[in-house]
């Protein structure tokens, strides 16, 4: 290991560049960004924005004057949706930008549109870029905060604060409990996030799925990282049977139609084959096991109907959940206490 | 009337006649008058400038095998003025020019541009690059021989592999008449699918999409035995892995003659600068994450490809170190890490890069500077490299101990494209002559001293 340490060389990279942050705190970029305690204000202030959301008039003043943009490169209904009607309800105004109906249809770079949208003075800046990173470009360069709002195959911390939210509501607590995530491992910012956050709060996580679709760079060379990362406590498991053994919660995980044409799989049919969430899979996880899924789902791939809809699905409490979670990462985001601290 | 410069008691290091000694050096009308130990009585010219290079290195010129110029077509990134000069600055005084430019150099009058346009405006010596195949496009082979005449020194299809193990093997097979290398760009594109960094661990925690170490060691295998089949003169350009070191090294083993080269990133930089530091705090907050500036083509390896790229230039399995210098504008590296260019702005940072090395006891000094000169000489069977009497005076000269900090926005070169901006590097280089005139000089550092 001391040869390995002497050859690669120290660099301090960045040091004299002013327009680079070190300080990310009014960024949420990912769950790495969060401790524990961050995490837990979250959840605190999520249960006071669900009694909020249950309320006749919905409608808070916490981010009266606040302006935010959505700026989303990519399709989306559920996290679109639920970022403008947290912005709103918090009274934020909220200006929806997609790549479609703006400027990068001209062909502007992403760096030129935010540099535009920060100069009419906006406060907090939602990005979704089918680019892994292109949240942290945004943040390196404007004054304004950044949330993730799910970037390639990278992050989508928002998604997994709700995912744990959702548990916390069922079991009380993440710590023990055995979740299983299964599917695409590798491409999916959902569960790169989830891994992150499960595991900093003590659950234990397996993830499922074919061999071609699992981060085998991580998992098989445990003793060759230099460094630990949340993957080093995940467990692996091929078999659908062995992992859904004893499961608290089963989280799958939507398949991307084109992996099929990568040659990461035959065939969706031998998918749902081997690993679709099905009612006698289902059986073999504990009797309050809870089902989850990100959405938007392939029914009859990834999942069957039967389960999506089941009685152990809680996957539309996680899209009301949403709606909460996002409120709390912006009043996160924005609350004063957080700016001195 | 004889132009002399003097060049008293500085280290000389010439591995060409394997000379490293405290001396004196003599250049009389852009020529190597001679070296003598600094005991020896001299005489020299009245008018002859004298410079003191006590503590420094004076060596022969820097030759590197693996730049791009970006002219024509590219003049946003570099011009040939600005990556001569940028190049004189790093102690290079002799380069060649690869041919990805637009139009690509796969005709005598693009060859025969940018020799004349170096040969008007360049600081240096450039000797271009003819392409391999028409429009770099690996179908057709172009005109190798009249490239050759036009002054192509080499030929390759640079950025591009020759895909094609056919169109490889009849272009090595044809080109048995001359003594000129191709140079091949090793990359399996099947496996390479369009990745943006090396595939490991970094990788799959950032969701970049990652680059087998495969993909390039498959090409440098059938190379090798391409080579072997045909017996014509192959070079393998910037390898970059460990699995590549050890193909290079059986078939060294078992005479085949190829030879390869190394960049000073790929000697001193790992994956990990993807993630904006270097190892040990991965679950900090950094918005460092995907610097674009760590973008490259081969991508930054493992921490064992660098151990290896370092063991392999030492024990002489890697024949020289080239740049691959490879300057882009802001726009092209000011995107997310998918959309960035590959490349880094090397010529003014690459001795500083590799004197760490020997700084860290890893490699020998002399092994570097053998390295930059008299190997890629031997490469391009060129009379350059050396510091024997009647050789054109191409000279660098460097300060191995002085420290600065890497300010990109100070480079000659357009290119500010360099991950390494702002960091320490030590060793500088002090002057360049190319045929006996200052190509670069810091005066400050290096004045003209009175004769006595």
């Amino acid at each position: 290991m001391e040869n390995i340490e002497k050859a690669t060389i120290e660099t301090k990279i960045n040091t004299n560049k002013p327009n680079m942050i070190t300080n990310t705190s009014n960024h949420l970029l990912d769950l790495d960004d969060l401790s524990t305690g961050d995490i837990e204000t979250i959840f605190s202030s999520t249960n006071a924005m669900k009694e909020i959301l249950n309320r006749d008039i919905k409608k808070v003043p916490a981010l009266r004057g606040k302006s935010i943009v959505t700026l989303f490169y990519e399709p989306s209904t559920r996290t679109r949706a639920s970022f403008e009607q947290a912005g709103k309800i918090l009274s934020a105004d909220v200006i929806n930008i997609t790549n479609k109906s703006s400027s990068v249809e001209k062909g502007e770079s992403l760096y030129n549109t935010v540099k535009t949208i920060e100069a009419m003075g906006v406060d907090i800046i939602i990005i979704r870029h089918p680019h892994s990173g292109a949240p942290y470009l945004i943040a390196r360069n404007v004054k304004a905060s950044v949330i993730n709002a799910g970037d390639g195959s990278h992050a989508h911390p928002t998604q997994a604060l709700l995912d744990m939210y959702t548990i916390i509501n069922h079991f009380g607590s993440l710590k023990g409990l055995k979740i299983v995530i299964v599917g695409d491992i590798l491409y999916s910012r959902v569960a790169r996030s989830n891994i992150i956050g499960l595991t900093k709060m003590g659950a234990e996580v397996v993830i499922c799925g074919p061999h071609t679709l699992l981060p085998t760079e991580l998992l098989n060379n445990h003793s060759l990282l230099p460094i630990i990362t949340p993957f080093n406590s995940v467990r692996v498991e091929t078999n659908i049977e062995h992992a859904m053994a004893d499961a608290d919660v089963v989280m799958a995980l939507r398949i991307q139609l084109e992996r099929q044409s990568t040659n990461h799989l035959p065939s969706l049919r031998e998918y749902s084959y081997r690993f679709q969430i099905n009612k006698e899979r289902l059986n073999l996880a504990k009797p309050n096991v809870l089902v989850m899924h990100p959405g938007p789902m392939n029914e009859g791939v990834e999942i069957s109907s039967d389960v999506a809809h089941g009685p152990k699905s809680v996957i539309e409490e996680q899209v009301s959940n949403g709606v909460a979670i996002r409120m709390a990462a912006l009043y996160w985001l924005s609350s004063p206490k957080r700016l001195e601290a | 009337m004889t132009t002399q410069i003097f060049i008293k008691n500085g280290r000389i290091i010439d591995t060409s006649q394997n000379l490293d000694l405290i001396g004196d050096l003599l250049i009389s009308n852009g020529l190597i008058e001679w070296i003598k130990n600094t005991q020896s009585k001299v005489s020299i010219s009245k008018n002859c400038e004298v410079i003191d290079a006590s503590n420094l290195i004076v060596c022969p010129g820097f030759i590197d095998l693996h730049s791009h110029l970006r002219e024509p077509g590219y003049e946003d990134k570099e011009t040939i003025a600005t990556g001569t000069l940028a190049a004189a600055r790093g102690g290079f005084t002799s380069i060649c020019a690869m041919p990805n430019t637009n139009p690509v150099m796969d005709t005598m009058a693009t060859i025969d541009y940018v020799k004349r346009k170096a040969q008007e405006i360049g600081h240096i010596k450039v000797f271009p690059i003819g392409c391999v195949t028409k429009g770099r496009l690996g179908k057709d082979m172009t005109n190798l021989f009249e490239l050759a005449d036009a002054g192509a020194i080499a030929f390759s299809d640079d950025g591009n592999p020759i895909s094609d193990s056919n169109i490889m093997r009849q272009a090595l097979t044809y080109l048995l008449d001359t003594n000129l290398p191709i140079i091949d760009h090793c990359e399996d594109y099947s496996l390479a699918q369009n990745g943006v960094m090396n595939e490991g661990w970094v990788s799959t925690l950032l969701g970049l999409k990652g680059v087998s170490a495969v993909g390039e060691e498959n090409m440098v295998a059938r190379n090798i035995r391409l080579a072997e089949l045909t017996g014509g003169n192959l070079h393998i350009a910037h390898i970059s892995t460990a699995g590549s070191l050890n193909l290079i090294k059986q078939a060294k083993e078992n005479n085949i003659p190829i030879t390869c080269e190394v960049t000073p990133h790929h000697l001193t930089l790992n994956e990990e600068s993807v993630l904006g530091i270097n190892g040990s705090n991965v679950l900090k907050i950094y918005t460092h994450k995907y610097d674009t500036r760590t973008k490259v083509n081969p991508p930054l390896r493992s921490r064992l490809d660098v151990e290896a790229m370092v063991n392999g230039l030492e024990t002489g399995i890697i024949d020289i170190i080239a740049t691959d210098h490879a300057p882009h504008t802001q726009v092209d590296k000011q995107c997310t890490y998918d959309q960035a260019a590959f490349g880094i702005s090397n010529f003014e940072t690459a001795l500083g890069s590799v004197l760490a090395l020997v700084e860290n006891g890893q490699v020998n000094l002399s092994t570097i500077i053998n390295s930059m000169t008299y190997a890629p000489a031997q490469i391009l069977n060129s009379k350059l490299g050396t510091l024997s009497k009647g050789a054109s005076a191409d000279v660098t000269i460097f300060d191995p101990k002085a420290e600065w900090v890497v300010d990109s926005d100070n480079f000659t070169s357009k290119g500010k494209n360099t991950p390494l901006a702002g960091t320490t590097l030590k060793g500088k280089v002090l002057a360049t002559l190319v045929n006996g005139t200052f190509a670069y000089r810091d005066k400050k550092k290096l004045p003209t001293i009175d004769a006595h």
